[in-house]
């Protein structure tokens, strides 16, 4: 599996093609539904530094407060990204997001913004959430957490080879529809067999 | 003596393994699984990966997966026992559970789409209740993920567009259907609980309850144990793999039940159980003594 460090540049993002396994290793986001919209309501000039060249991750972590205020993951898989298809691409070209770690894949205007803005999409193994919160360093802040509450809000965090696989890419590559494809081809198959 | 705090903790026990761990089928079904599949694919890797998160989160006692889904029970309990103390002992116990991270605060007001910040809320946890001859009180949780249950779905028989008539093999053509419509995106591979019949209603509490079932059990009724083999077999031909990413292992287990029906209508509904298919089982004695199931 290759290494990348966070934040990416462009010209490493474009090299890559769908079928890649990559370990991360610096500072990314989480986000889902909540802050999608949110951070498309408004320009968040607060948040828009931790993003820049990052990649933002569908995730609603189960965290741990200690006694002197800091934070730890104790759960942190992807959740469903399809949900983020309305946004996406447009919070990518906002905020310069290198990509996109989730799981189950998004649909075509994602596809055409990853092209578009130079961004990957990266999933990560679904309910993988001890392995995955493993590989979570260290919490640094969080944004809109009283507002969101724990699952919806905005987790800058720091990460030590965390293990994704790139499924769709720069180039309108998406393992998803290939495997779609595949499967439904072999549904007809397998409907057109006598009983 | 079964106290409303011997409930309690008994539940927040039962919600800790469910949670924590997975029943010992399940992990077999997923070693399998990593067998089958190709060295170096992406396939095996997940399979790699998902079975290091089980061994993990056993360890440390932790959640398997973020999203700790909804707790749903069946709760067979003897005459004069009060289901309204059980209901509240649940309740508690889900709070007490997700206050020591077993769950996540995971319920959300719809209206206001704010966390209700304790992991209870309007119909979760949600119970089953049913009075038996026995003396004891058995309870059989699921934790039912959000992302699997959004790719659960109930056919209406006959469906033109699959030529799917009111008959076993409509019911196999539906089946597989759902499966390719569900793609990884359910946390492939998964566990389908099955009910043929019944209204929208029964059915989906029908295909719930089937999950019970542990994934080496035989259907008594033979023309289902037909299907349930059938199915698992031309469902693992679809080539959708762990996670969507291609692959042999596409289900885990295929279990089917029956309900009757009006003769209007003819429905199958299927529920998609993630492979983090966390079930848990305990019984409790009249003295208050918990047996811990499979
Ligand atoms: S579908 Fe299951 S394994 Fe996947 S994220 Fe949801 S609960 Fe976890």
């Amino acid at each position: 599996m290759a290494e990348l460090r966070l934040p990416l540049a462009e010209e490493i993002v474009r090299d890559l093609e769908v079928g890649a396994g990559v370990e991360l290793t610096g500072r990314m986001i989480t986000g889902r539904d909540a802050a999608h919209k949110w951070l498309l309501e408004d320009f968040r000039e607060e948040v828009a530094p931790f993003m820049e060249g990052s990649v933002i991750y569908h995730c609603g972590p189960v965290v741990r407060q200690a006694d002197d205020g800091t934070y730890e993951f104790v759960a942190a898989g992807p959740t469903t990204s399809i949900r983020e298809e309305p946004y996406q691409a447009e919070v990518i070209e906002k905020y310069g997001l290198r990509g996109v770690i989730g799981k189950g894949g998004m649909g075509l205007q994602t596809l055409a913004g990853l092209e578009k803005s130079g961004a990957l999409y990266l999933h990560a193994v679904g309910g993988a959430a001890q392995v995955l919160a493993q590989a979570v360093k260290k919490v640094e802040r969080v944004f809109m957490l009283e507002e969101f509450g724990v699952p919806e809000a905005l987790w800058v965090i720091d990460v030590e080879k965390f293990p994704v696989m790139v499924t769709m890419d720069t180039r309108r590559g998406s393992l998803h529809t290939e495997v779609e494809d595949f499967s439904k081809q072999q549904l007809e198959r397998l409907l057109a067999a006598p009983a | 003596m079964l106290t409303k705090e011997r409930y309690v903790d008994t539940f927040v026990e039962l919600i800790r393994r469910a949670s924590t761990e997975l029943p010992p089928d399940v992990v077999l079904a997923l070693q399998q699984g990593r067998e089958r599949e190709a060295r170096g694919s992406l396939a095996r890797q997940a399979l790699v990966t998902i079975l290091d998160n089980v061994d993990l989160a056993k360890a440390k006692s932790a959640p398997i997966c973020q999203d700790t889904g909804t707790p749903v029970a069946w709760v067979s309990y003897p005459e004069g026992t009060s289901i309204r103390q059980l209901e509240a002992a649940m309740r508690e116990a889900v709070k007490e559970a997700t206050a020591k991270s077993y769950l996540r605060p995971n319920a959300v007001d719809t209206l206001t789409g704010k966390n209700t910040g304790d992991g209870s809320g309007r119909a979760i946890p949600f119970l089953h209740f049913e009075e038996w001859d026995e003396p004891k009180v058995e309870v059989r949780l699921i934790l039912k993920g959000g992302g699997c249950e959004n790719v659960g779905v109930q056919y209406k028989l006959p469906d033109t567009a699959l030529q799917a008539g009111r008959d076993l093999e409509g019911v196999r053509r539906v089946v597989l259907d759902s499966v390719v419509q569900a793609q990884g995106k359910g946390c492939a591979p998964g566990v389908l609980g099955i009910c043929i019949g019944g209204d929208r209603v029964s059915g989906f509490s029908e295909s719930k309850c089937q999950l019970l079932r542990p994934l080496e059990d035989t259907n008594p009724v033979p023309e289902l144990a037909d299907l349930e083999a059938r199915l698992m077999k031309d469902a693992n031909e679809l080539g959708i793999g762990p996670m969507g990413f291609g692959g042999q292992t596409t289900v885990l287990g295929i279990k089917v039940g029956v309900l009757d029906r009006l003769p209007a209508s003819y429905f199958v509904t299927i529920s998609y159980m993630c492979w983090a298919d966390r079930r848990a089982a305990v019984s409790l004695d009249p003295e208050g003594v918990a047996t811990w199931l499979n």
